[in-house]
């Protein structure tokens, strides 16, 4: 099994789709000729031409309405979001478009599209260009939202969002981009919607996060590991749809459980996933579920400052202790 | 024009009686446009359009039942009740709607667009928006794009004369909304829309340009909606006079039409009294039709979110 970056395995998957659909085409802002502000799409154009690597205008509602027109006649359009924060321009395209003519021409017409690009904090780019959207998206029916946080599932979860029917929004952590992992030697690796993966097995509290925040999660196991405390941490993937088979059945193995996520603490995703547990596991809970998410705040320039929003070990520490009692 | 007419004086009773609800938008007044512009497109062109939708939908083919069945929100409607008056479609007839956000649809039909050139056909996209929609901004991204890219579609501008209830001259900087396209080197016209013969004229010449050019087309055509903006627009006092719309009535494209053809000795009053009248029996079976039809049953409600699972169930 090869190794490869979070970055490079995304750029295989969407290569080998490209080559082995030719419906499949990739359209967004600087993918072509400067090869991606993030470098996901460098060297794509020269191999694969204007046809199926686009450069467009800035220009984000026009961009996302055009491919949805577009998979409407059946094509599979990849849009690059130079960061998800952009894709707030599209938001009409996407919500009122994209996510509902599937059920407003009762079926009629599908819109086989994803949406890709980074979500979340990078590194000092302020309030404007740090936002992870992704509860927002999870929010509106008719859109499947995934947040792949190893090199092997932005693979195969790349490979299954370009061959699903629906729209879906892909988001990559931009902290994410430089990981290494495994990836399978398999062009038609596919990692199913809806199932979370359990990353790390344990009994005394399970740790739930998606994207960047499962491996807060993972420093947090491997620290409570030293302290004689075996955590369990459940890598979401999927956040519609949502594995909560897995979820309750961790929580009601540990009876304990704290939700992390990047976005903004009030009423993000993870709120989503603490109500769900709330609901289906009360009796099997000895605390209440713990949340660390992101500040309340637009995030700031200072590096200091940037880091006391997005949710770290300690953090996310403090919160399972507390929920341990 | 006539079937269209009956059909909306059909509409608005399932409205006024309550079989209709929500927003509801008749063409009357407007109908030589969308017949003049579509009975001059070859079969496979993409059509799309804004909510003002029903009169594209009957001339392309779509079954009247099933589109009053849809305005009454049952089962056998074209969208299985779910659209509703504003979003009719049919992918048999490649009508892609039917859409209520002004102007947002307009990147869907570059896309419609984008996918014929993509595989290499020679259809024309056919996308139809009102005056109003020509000042939302999207319309401005994917009119660059679509001449950028050389894109085959014809953006026709049904105006008459109302952004709902604001009037031209009052939404306009320049009220000839034609000459927008110059800035993105697109051919650019306006045109006359009451007569339906003058509008098939130019829809042939302008259609086949674009089909053999592949060069983006901005057309201009000047209407007259005769009702209210939609079934709710109870005080039109608020934006026009009773006068100006009888002086607008004077053109009624079914009066020009018949006109036409009388003077030409083509068809005979008696003739054409005999057409409205079948059209009006039409559209009054339809409209007991589509009353009896069955309302969605309770689970379709969770039916067509997904092509592929179901959302969450319960509140």
């Amino acid at each position: 099994m090869p190794t490869l970056t979070y970055r490079e395995a995304l750029r295989q998957s969407i290569v080998e789709e490209i080559e082995r659909d030719e419906d499949v085409f990739l359209i967004g802002e600087d993918i072509g000729r400067y090869q991606g502000t993030f470098r996901v799409t460098q060297g794509l154009f020269e191999r694969f031409k204007q046809k199926r690597v686009l450069d467009t205008p800035i220009s984000e509602p026009g961009i996302v309405g055009i491919a949805t027109g577009a998979a409407m006649m059946g094509l599979r359009p990849i849009v690059e979001m130079m960061t998800m924060s952009f894709s707030i321009l599209a938001l009409d395209q996407i919500i009122n478009h994209a996510a509902k003519v599937h059920y407003m021409s009762g079926g009629q017409f599908s819109v086989p599209m994803v949406i890709r690009g980074p979500g979340g904090a990078a590194n000092q780019l302020s309030a404007q260009h740090s936002h992870s959207l992704e509860g927002w998206y999870a929010h509106v029916p008719g859109l499947k939202v995934v947040a792949p946080s190893t090199p092997a599932d932005v693979y195969g979860m790349l490979k299954t969002s370009v061959r699903d029917d629906n729209p879906v929004i892909f988001t990559e952590n931009p902290g994410l981009y430089g990981i290494k992992g495994e990836i399978p030697e398999d062009t038609n690796y596919l990692v199913p919607f809806g199932q979370a993966a359990v990353r790390h097995e344990g009994t005394d509290i399970s740790l739930i996060g998606y994207s960047r925040m499962a491996h807060v999660c993972m420093e947090v196991a491997e620290a409570l590991d030293q302290e004689g405390v075996s955590a369990e941490v459940i890598d979401v993937r999927s956040l519609v749809p949502l594995d909560t088979e897995t979820i309750f059945g961790s929580v009601r193995k540990t009876h304990r459980a704290v939700v992390v996520y990047e976005d903004w603490r009030n009423g993000g995703y993870g709120a989503e996933i603490v109500a769900r547990i709330q609901e289906s596991c009360f009796d099997d809970l000895d605390a209440p579920v713990g949340r660390v998410g992101g500040l309340n705040v637009p995030m700031p320039y200072a590096r200091n400052l940037e880091l006391l929003c997005i949710p770290n070990k300690d953090d996310a520490l403090a919160v399972a202790r507390a929920t341990l009692g | 024009m006539c079937r269209i007419r009956a059909f909306e004086g059909q509409s608005e009773r399932a409205y006024r009686s309550g079989l209709a609800g929500g927003y509801l938008h008749v063409y009357n007044g407007m109908e030589a446009t969308a017949i003049g512009w579509l009975s001059s497109i070859q079969p496979g062109d993409p059509v799309i359009t804004a909510y003002r939708d029903h009169g594209h939908a009957l001339y392309l083919g779509c079954d009247a039942l099933e589109c009053m069945a849809e305005i009454m929100g049952r089962a056998t409607g074209l969208s299985k009740g779910k659209g509703g008056s504003m979003h009719l479609y049919s992918k048999e007839h490649n009508f892609y709607g039917g859409w209520g956000i002004v102007g947002g649809h307009t990147a869907l039909g570059v896309g419609l667009a984008f996918g014929t050139k993509y595989r290499g056909g020679n259809e024309v996209t056919h996308c139809f928006l009102g005056d109003g929609a020509a000042n939302a901004g999207v319309l401005y991204e994917v009119m660059n794009m679509a001449s950028l890219w050389d894109l085959p579609v014809i953006f026709i501008i049904e105006n008459n004369e109302f952004a709902m209830g604001t009037r031209l001259e009052y939404h306009a900087a320049d009220p000839e909304l034609h000459k927008r396209a110059e800035g993105f080197n697109m051919e650019h016209e306006r045109i006359d829309g009451m007569d339906v013969l003058q509008v098939r004229k130019h829809a042939k010449r302008i259609i086949e340009k674009v089909r053999k050019t592949h060069r983006p087309y901005f057309l201009e055509i000047m209407n007259y909606r005769f009702a209210g903006h939609g079934a709710a627009d109870n005080d039109q006092s608020l934006y026009r006079t009773p006068e100006e719309v009888e002086r607008a009535k004077q053109r009624d494209p079914i009066l020009l039409l018949g006109k036409h053809l009388t003077e030409n000795g083509i068809a005979s009053e008696a003739e054409l009294e005999a057409i409205q009248r079948e059209a009006e029996e039409e559209m009054e079976a339809v409209y007991e039709a589509a009353a009896a039809q069955p309302k969605p049953e309770p689970d379709a409600v969770y039916a067509d979110v997904y092509t592929d699972m179901e959302p969450e169930r319960g509140h």
